[in-house]
């Protein structure tokens, strides 16, 4: 155990050390930090003094070992937009990111067991083809796309009037097919309740829970169909194999061979992609975040990159390179758990 | 930093609560603009959204109206001594939020300051000095008989000179400005403004609210609390006024003009603005662009109208100078010159008939629809065969490559911080020198000393009407002379519910005086 995290640690570092160094070179085609600084009328002298005092003027090496070398010691530069060290201003923007996940997550879980549960033990269903013909159809949109039609169809509201009014089953289809909107279309709303350091939270108000349902639906939006499909597809597989016939054949309960037996092993590679899959949905919250106006860690990158922010920029990357890592080595604990046969690196059987 | 803002709120928000009470700003406005504002220091940088909290959090001596005249602000009057000073008497028993009092001390040090910051000091350098004569009355004193000497105390906003002034914990001076890291005034903030800062977290939200001692007791402004989002993105931005989130919403993105207009819930305003869209023909580049016959070839080749109206959607004013319609230098005289015939005639006299290849740049993320422009230059610049190879950059990528000259063609968009011409001149079409920091953005390297010398005559003349002439004149010349082309004027939109009464607050500079903003 200790061999396995002493392993994943140095891993951590050097992935972080690789990316660093990649977003430093890459730094000169993103264009020129001080543009957003300064005003359009300040002379090229000034602009000059500024580089120098700011150590931009320096060649890509030097400014990389000065970095690494504050890197070192837990230093990781001060961002020139926000004025303040880079980690801290991820810290500020961490949180509305977690909540994000979080909640895309809760409903993730929530809807994808028990309906490729259901898909896999009734395939013929009606209900099992209606929801693998969405699922397919959500996994196609763009999760922006499925932002903006939401922030429309409940934001906003839609009024249909395509039906002759003065019938009464016109008027009652134009009812049923408007929307009345009012769902908050931006931000985290006003109230949210602070626990501890940075951490701000939506989840204890009903403001802050209603600002979190859109942007989390389409967030999950694109994730849910593919978890769907995953545990249909296991959970039809492992109903096939030898120890669930004879599960049947002793006679015990389709409940209990389908939820107990079945799911469990089912569960484990659903655990594997969805570790996978929580980091690469910390770089969809980028797309979400931007239509939402979310203030969390994909709209800092995001609005890092428009003004060449690079210390935000690298920090960013490497903070999200250990959230990988850290991701990584969380399910890889938690599938020792689950099935007791896998084993960790360094232990011996 | 923060908790010394919140501290400093804090006794604020104490000392002001009995007082609030009678107060009759009752309104709370929600309000989205694309940005919020970088910095509190507004001396930091000089930018559109600097200058909208600077009208929000501080007040001007003097302000732009909507006819381009000046209001009486914090200086109660002003006159001229000579033809080099000008005397203003402030206005007595103004308070800053602090509860300082105002006096002419903090013009002194707000002046001195102007003159340390780097985006202020250019426009601060016909000025020589300040005579403090007594607590209410100071000369402002330029070196040479300076027509734009009013203009210039638009953008003089008092700060309070004893809050920002001494040392902070950490042994920073209060006064310090800093571009890059924090400073005390990059945090921390008291000025005489309408509306004090109550919190803020950068890129998120920022709120204020009314100042119970605003000196202004004649606004008719009614609202008491401001809460700011950011929303760079146009269709959330859209989206949260038409859902009710907010109230105010600017910029409008052309696009949803439409869509805004046809809500009943909500109103539409637009004018023309005055930040020019211009291409310069790069002459060190290309042999043909020294050509003066090329070049009114390419101003006749470009259609502005057809650019305004299918790509800008009819939101922008088609130009044939630099000068907006209202700007002492603005020449009624010169007209849209779009002939395809004539351009194809002046090719044909210049030896071109069979056109050439040139390289052209734009930005695709600075202007309204910028990338859309260039591509629509380049195809109508085909007709007169010349072929484009175009390139479109986001901006940071953009300035860089503008400032080493990098493209035959180079797009951009100019607003004159002065609000007036010669302004335009002095940056975009002076001849370029090194040393003294003119012409700064000609990327076509275009020279006439000519011209310039009619321009630094203008700037000495303090007869407006003459000084008018002087800068049409300049205008007419550089039009015959086709020294760049002239595109649109970037229109304006702002967009509110109905029950907010914006028409009365706005203006051409896009600088909304909030404070004066009535919501029913």
């Amino acid at each position: 155990m200790l061999a396995f995290l002493v392993q994943r640690i140095s891993q951590a570092f050097l992935v972080m050390f690789v990316i660093s160094m990649i977003a430093f070179a890459i730094q000169d085609g993103l264009g020129d930090p001080l543009q957003e600084l300064v005003g359009m009328s300040v002379s090229l002298e000034e602009r000059d003094a500024l580089r120098d005092e700011m150590g931009l003027n320096d060649p890509i090496y030097v400014q990389y070992v000065r970095f690494a070398g504050n890197a070192l010691q837990g230093d990781l530069g001060i961002s020139y937009f926000y004025g303040k060290p880079t980690l801290q201003v991820i810290a500020e923007h961490l949180p509305a990111t977690l909540e994000l996940v979080i909640g895309a997550s809760l409903i993730i879980m929530v809807f994808s067991v028990p309906i490729g549960v259901y898909a896999a033990i009734r395939p013929q269903a009606f209900l099992s083809k209606f929801f693998m013909g969405i699922s397919t159809v959500g996994i196609s949109i763009p999760v922006f796309l499925t932002a903006i039609m939401l922030i429309q169809l409940f934001s906003i509201g839609v009024t249909i009037e395509m039906f002759p009014t003065d019938t009464g089953w016109g008027a009652w289809l134009n009812g049923a097919l408007s929307t009345d909107g009012g769902l908050p279309s931006y931000g985290r709303g006003d109230e949210l309740t602070h626990l501890f350091g940075t951490w701000n939270s939506g989840f204890f108000s009903s403001d802050g829970l209603w600002h979190l349902v859109l942007p989390c639906v389409s967030l999950a939006s694109i994730m849910l169909p593919l978890f769907i499909r995953l545990i249909r597809a296991e959970m039809m597989e492992v109903l096939q194999s030898d120890y669930i016939r004879y599960a049947r054949a002793k006679g015990l309960s389709s409940g209990r061979i389908n939820f107990l037996h079945a799911l469990k092993n089912t569960m484990l590679p659903v655990i594997t992609v969805g570790g996978v899959q929580l980091g690469i949905m910390v770089a969809y919250t980028i797309l979400t975040e931007t239509v939402f106006q979310w203030p969390g860690m994909g709209l800092m990158f995001l609005e890092a990159i428009t003004r060449s922010d690079i210390p935000l920029i690298v920090a960013y990357l490497m903070v999200v390179g250990l959230v990988f890592v850290i991701t990584n080595t969380i399910v890889d604990l938690i599938y020792g758990l689950v099935n007791p046969t896998v084993k960790l690196t360094g232990k011996k059987a | 930093m923060r908790k010394l803002l919140t501290a400093f709120v804090g006794s604020m928000a104490l000392a002001a609560a009995p007082l609030a009470l009678s107060a009759e700003a009752t309104k709370e406005l929600k309000m989205a603009y694309d940005a919020d504002p970088v910095t509190l220091d507004i001396h930091e940088q000089l930018s559109g959204g600097m200058l909208q909290l600077s009208h929000m959090s501080f007040d001007p001596l003097i302000r732009w109206n909507k006819d381009l005249g000046f209001d009486a602000r914090l200086a109660e009057s002003w006159e001229r001594v000579d033809d080099k000073t000008m005397r203003f008497k402030l206005r007595e028993g103004v308070k800053f939020h602090s509860g300082n009092e105002l006096t002419t001390k903090d013009v002194k040090f707000t002046y001195e300051r102007l003159k340390e910051s780097s985006d202020y000091k250019a426009i601060f350098a016909p000025f020589t000095g300040i005579n403090v004569i007594d607590d209410y009355t100071f000369e402002l004193v330029t070196a040479e008989p300076y027509p734009l000497l009013l203009n210039t105390a638009t953008y003089i906003f008092p700060l309070d000179s004893e809050f920002y002034s001494g040392e902070t914990e950490d042994g920073q001076s209060k006064a310090a400005i800093s571009k890059h890291g924090s400073s005390f005034a990059s945090g921390n903030l008291s000025g005489t403004g309408p509306f004090v800062v109550t919190s803020r977290q950068q890129g998120v939200r920022m709120e204020f609210e009314r100042f119970a001692d605003y000196w202004d007791e004649a606004s008719p402004g009614n609202v008491k609390k401001i809460v700011l989002t950011p929303i760079k993105e146009n269709n959330t931005r859209v989206s949260a006024l038409l859902s009710g989130g907010v109230d105010f919403i600017a910029p409008v993105p052309p696009t949803d003009l439409d869509r805004i207009k046809r809500d009943k819930d909500t109103d539409l305003v637009t004018m023309s603005g005055t930040r020019i869209i211009m291409f310069h023909l790069n002459q060190d580049r290309v042999e043909a662009f020294k050509n003066p016959k090329v070049r009114q070839a390419v101003a006749y080749a470009i259609n502005q109208e057809g650019i305004a109206a299918k790509i800008m959607k009819g939101f922008a004013t088609p130009a044939a100078q630099m000068s907006p319609a209202g700007y002492s230098g603005h020449n009624e005289s010169l007209k849209l010159r779009y002939d395809v015939k004539k351009a194809q005639e002046l090719m044909k006299e210049a030896g071109y008939e069979d056109g050439f290849t040139i390289t052209m740049m734009s930005p695709n993320n600075r202007y309204v629809n910028d990338d859309k422009i260039a591509q629509a230059a380049a195809a109508m610049l085909a007709r007169i065969n010349i072929t484009v190879d175009l390139k479109t950059l986001p901006k940071a990528q953009y300035w860089p490559e503008f400032d080493a000259r990098s493209g035959d063609m180079m797009l951009i968009g100019w607003h004159a911080d002065t609000e007036d011409s010669a302004n335009f001149f002095e940056f975009l079409t002076f001849c370029p020198n090194a040393d003294t920091g003119a012409g700064q953005y000609n990327a076509g390297n275009y020279c006439n000393p000519e011209v310039d010398a009619l321009v630094a005559k203008a700037n000495v003349e303090t007869d407006r009407e003459k000084r008018a002439e002087m800068l049409q004149e300049a205008e007419q010349r550089l039009y015959d002379d086709a020294a760049f082309i002239p595109l649109h004027w970037q229109d304006l939109a702002w967009a509110s519910k109905k029950n907010v009464k914006l028409d009365p607050i706005l203006n051409v500079m896009n600088l909304p005086y909030l404070g004066d903003l009535v919501v029913e």
